[in-house]
């Protein structure tokens, strides 16, 4: 009893492929453990990592945090595609369904909420407060606090895969099959707990860059004077500010319909499912412009530096970020347009999801006019850029086509809505991501990646993207609806084998991302960045050194213009500042992994019902908090000669001293 | 999907094709003949405002968006899954109910039942009232067109038409648990008199849907294969409409 309903019966034993996936992740992670161990890299790790504060590594661990999680997600998506390859004309497959069920619902969970979004605000993290030309976030303790709460939630997704079983509810978790009727066991528990923590995690992290972006630009740094992607920040963290109160509030009714009896979305008690579609909906568009918008700032970065050329239409840019911004609110019902609402209501929904399609289509507009005219240096970034630009317009126009209502009747739920939401996250989000990890990974390392395996990378995930997926697309116009464990007609079989050999190669891209590191590690003192603005960049991050210092810039710029870094340049005034002021930094703190650790212990209590447990770590999970919030935090202060002397050493090895 | 919803794809298509297609060129286009290696290319760092481009690209969105919401509005009225089907031919009704997992169509009218197939006579209207005994599910039949969600204690209403004799494979498109992937059914249009015959021989031959044998069909289990019922209760729809939790939680996990 002291353990709830924990037991050994919670550990499948019997099912040799989550035991041997769990094997392979507790041994990586003992011989990881023991590496770090027998190098004495605690003290580092302790130091530099787990209790730093500093933005730029919070941003690096998310971005790491979000890679790890890929690998994760992406060996779901194989051993999908591997069942529906072979579940063909009365064939079972390799899988049992209740592993298959668990598996599309972790893939999909895992993605979104510990792939996308870590990437995303990682990127955001690190180079927001670059950009503003400021040296940290506006709350760098809470920013650390919600990096860890986000890695609890992806640890709790990872915990049951060897203690009881993830959801097999689908990645949304939808009444009532996620309701205790029909889900009695701790996978639908897993979920929502896990998403609790990190959504609040998420949240925080949203309320801090909001805040900064806000009220902590560099002096002269007018709205007007953002980089794109410091707009498409401010919209994607006032979405997440808007939005993720609502996620919390529906798995919070949902927790209580499981935790303690109640009706919000039962069958029986007056409960109602209908609105925990409207709810997790309104949260859920918004989600996808809150990953989608980063994307957009990422691009917009990038395809001006290396077109060498302002960005065009930077006030249609600015204008049509805040309209995806608003107009993301105002379209969810599209998500279930086969629900039976009247014509008029499909009809409306139906008519602003496309309207999102205006200021969406502007942006590519002025992405086409920045490169026309320009001078484009063919690195790694600018390739995931283009292929963003033409793989996205397809996955645009496949889902404007199905916000028309009379063709969502046939398409709702099909392959063809699984291949548009892949085209749009992968061949937006993902190459947005990959596109800002290759162009800021000299910033923030020193050293640039290895670009023939960049290449190989990329031309990977591009092919393997359109064999992956454009199968599916005809698939779902034959009728074929998502999630099947297998499926009668024989037919369709050919057309999976072919998504099975994209994913394949998708898996070398993975590969080469991965050798990629290794090798631009190992290779590192020949690929240094020691100017700092390694690609000729336009805004303030390529300013200062490459990595950064930790106080980012040594005296706060002043900016008159739009792409100030470029303007300087261009004046050559980059001449060594005449007076430095010492600078007062945030010491180490604590407080977010132990925070974390608390958090991770008390959802654990939560999911398995030890109560004791529940009681213990949430008293101490806010007592740290509370505690390391009101200690006197060992601030400490970097005199103007030591950022002299630091400033002179780095002028010293770039061109424009 | 109906012609009338392969018409409405087509077009949006080609709407959006209209755009799309140049933009895909010029894309790779301008990505080829801006390269930096291009020396004949012009490069123009500061050009970055024209408001005559910035009309157009406001503009030409903006009218597709225009175009598309036409069809959208329309389609939506005219497609409305509860909207009848005009025909000379008597329409058939037919009550879907999804249970774990399989589907039951009941004919109130002809008081017979159906387990996982459905006849209709060919050129009819359907029109289906669903409902759900247990989680959503949704009804489709691909070639037939609309789907719809069916939700327990709530109907649902869908007009279909089978205009030609045949077979028509039908699925759930709505996940609904462990034995999801077997909800799957199949819709037989016949001739008129070969429905008439389907009827009778169902009358005489099959045994009743009655409280008990509906409480052994609705227990979870899957790949039950096809059955019919010759004598049901007409008024069975809305009792499980009103039975809102048709099944206790053990009666799902016995399967």
């Amino acid at each position: 009893m002291t353990l709830g309903k924990l037991t050994w019966s919670a550990i499948p034993f019997d099912q040799p492929l989550p035991m041997v996936a769990s094997s392979f992740i507790i041994l990586g992670g003992l011989f990881a453990l023991g590496l770090v161990t027998r190098k004495g890299w605690w003290p580092y790790l302790w130091r530099e990592w787990l209790t730093s504060v500093d933005h730029k590594r919070i941003g690096i661990m998310y971005v790491l945090l979000a890679l790890v999680l890929l690998l994760r997600g992406f060996v779901d998506a194989i051993m999908m595609r591997s069942q529906q390859a072979v579940a063909a004309g009365g064939a079972l497959g390799y899988l049992p369904p209740e592993h298959y069920d668990q598996i599309f619902s972790a893939h999909g969970t895992i993605m979104i909420f510990f792939m996308a979004m870590p990437f995303m605000i990682g990127l955001m993290n690190f180079v927001v407060p670059l950009q503003l030309g400021i040296r940290d976030v506006a709350f760098p303790v809470l920013n650390a606090v919600s990096f860890w709460l986000t890695a609890s939630g992806a640890l709790l997704v990872n915990i049951s895969l060897v203690i009881g079983n993830f959801a097999r509810t689908g990645w949304l978790a939808y009444p009532p099959l996620s309701e205790l009727q029909f889900s009695p066991d701790v996978g639908v528990d897993y979920y929502l707990w896990a998403l609790q923590i990190s959504g609040i995690g998420t949240l925080l992290a949203g309320i801090n860059l909001v805040t900064t972006l806000l009220k902590m630009r560099a002096p002269g740094m007018s709205y007007m004077r953002m980089p794109v992607f410091c707009w498409t920040a401010l919209a994607s963290n006032v979405l997440i500010v808007a939005a993720f109160p609502i996620l919390t509030a529906t798995f919070g009714m949902l927790l209580l319909d499981r935790y303690v009896g109640m009706h919000f979305f039962t069958n029986d008690g007056g409960g109602n499912a209908m609105l925990y579609f409207n709810l997790i909906w309104a949260w859920g568009h918004p989600e996808v412009y809150i990953l989608i918008l980063p994307a957009f700032g990422v691009f917009s970065e990038v395809i001006a530096t290396f077109s060498g050329k302002a960005i065009f239409g930077y006030r249609s840019m600015v204008m049509a970020t805040m309209a995806i911004c608003i107009l993301s609110f105002m379209v969810w019902l599209h998500h279930f347009f086969t629900m039976g609402a009247g014509a008029n209501v499909n009809a409306f929904f139906g008519i602003m999801t496309m309207i999102i399609a205006v200021p969406t289509g502007v942006k590519i507009f002025n992405w086409l006019f920045t490169l026309y005219r320009g001078r484009i240096r063919f690195e790694v970034p600018v390739l995931w850029a283009i292929g963003f630009m033409v793989t996205f317009v397809i996955g645009g126009l496949t889902g404007v086509l199905m916000a028309v209502p009379p063709a969502d009747f046939v398409l709702h739920n099909s392959l063809f809505l699984v291949a548009h939401f892949h085209n749009v996250i992968i061949g937006g989000v993902l190459f947005g991501g990959m596109a800002g990890y290759h162009y800021w990974f000299p910033k923030a390392f020193g050293f640039t990646l290895d670009k023939r395996l960049g290449l190989v990378s990329f031309w990977c995930w591009l092919v393997g993207f359109y064999l992956a997926f454009m199968p599916l697309y005809a698939l779902g116009l034959f009728g074929m609806t998502r999630r099947m464990h297998h499926y009668a007609n024989p037919g369709w079989q050919p057309y999976l084998i072919v998504a099975e050999i994209g994913a394949l190669v998708i898996l070398g891209g993975i590969i080469a991302t991965v050798a990629q590191l290794v090798v631009s590690i190992r290779t590192r003192q020949f690929r240094r960045d020691l100017t700092g603005d390694p690609w000729n960049g336009r805004t303030l991050e390529w300013s200062t050194a490459s990595p950064p210092p930790h106080y980012n810039f040594a005296v706060l710029p002043t900016v008159d213009s739009l792409d100030a870094f470029w303007r300087m340049k261009q004046r050559g005034r980059l001449e060594f500042p005449g007076k430095f002021h010492p600078i007062h930094m945030p010491g180490n703190s604590p407080n977010g992994f132990v925070t974390a650790f608390f958090a991770v212990v008390t959802g654990f209590a939560l999911i398995w019902h030890i109560w004791w447990m529940t009681i213990a770590g949430l008293a101490c999970a806010i007592v740290t908090l509370l505690a390391f919030g009101w200690v006197e935090r060992a601030d400490h202060e970097i005199s103007a000669e030591a950022l002299a002397a630091n400033e002179r050493a780095r002028l010293r090895r770039t061109d424009y001293a | 999907m109906s012609s009338a919803e392969r018409l409405i794809l087509l077009n949006a298509t080609a709407i959006m094709l209209v755009v799309a297609v140049p933009v895909i060129v010029l894309t790779l286009a301008f990505a080829w003949w801006y390269r930096a290696s291009n020396t004949r290319a012009a490069y123009r760092p500061d050009w970055e405002y024209s408001g005559q481009i910035e009309l157009v690209v406001w503009s030409v969105p903006t009218m597709v968006v225009i175009l598309l919401a036409g069809v959208a509005w329309i389609g939506s009225h005219e497609l409305d899954p509860r909207v009848e089907l005009h025909s000379d031919a008597k329409p058939v009704r037919i009550q879907a109910v999804s249970l774990d997992w399989k589907w039951l169509f009941i004919y109130p009218d002809q008081h017979v039942a159906t387990v996982n197939e459905i006849f209709v006579p060919a050129g009819a209207p359907i029109e289906f009232m669903l409902t759900s005994a247990t989680v959503m599910n949704a009804f489709f039949v691909p070639q037939l067109g609309t789907q719809i969600y069916t939700m327990p204690g709530m109907t649902t209403h869908l007009n279909l038409l089978a205009a030609r004799v045949g077979d028509y494979p039908g699925l759930s498109s709505h996940f609904s648990g462990g034995g999801f992937s077997d909800m799957q059914f199949m819709v037989h249009a016949v001739s008129g008199p070969q429905f008439e015959r389907w009827l009778d021989s169902t009358h005489a031959d099959h045994p009743a849907l009655d409280a008990e044998s509906y409480t052994n069909l609705a227990r979870a289990s899957s790949n039950v294969g096809l059955q019919t019922y010759g004598n049901v209760d007409s008024m069975l729809f809305e009792y499980i409409l009103k039975a809102t939790a048709p099944l206790a939680p053990s009666a799902r996990s016995e399967q």
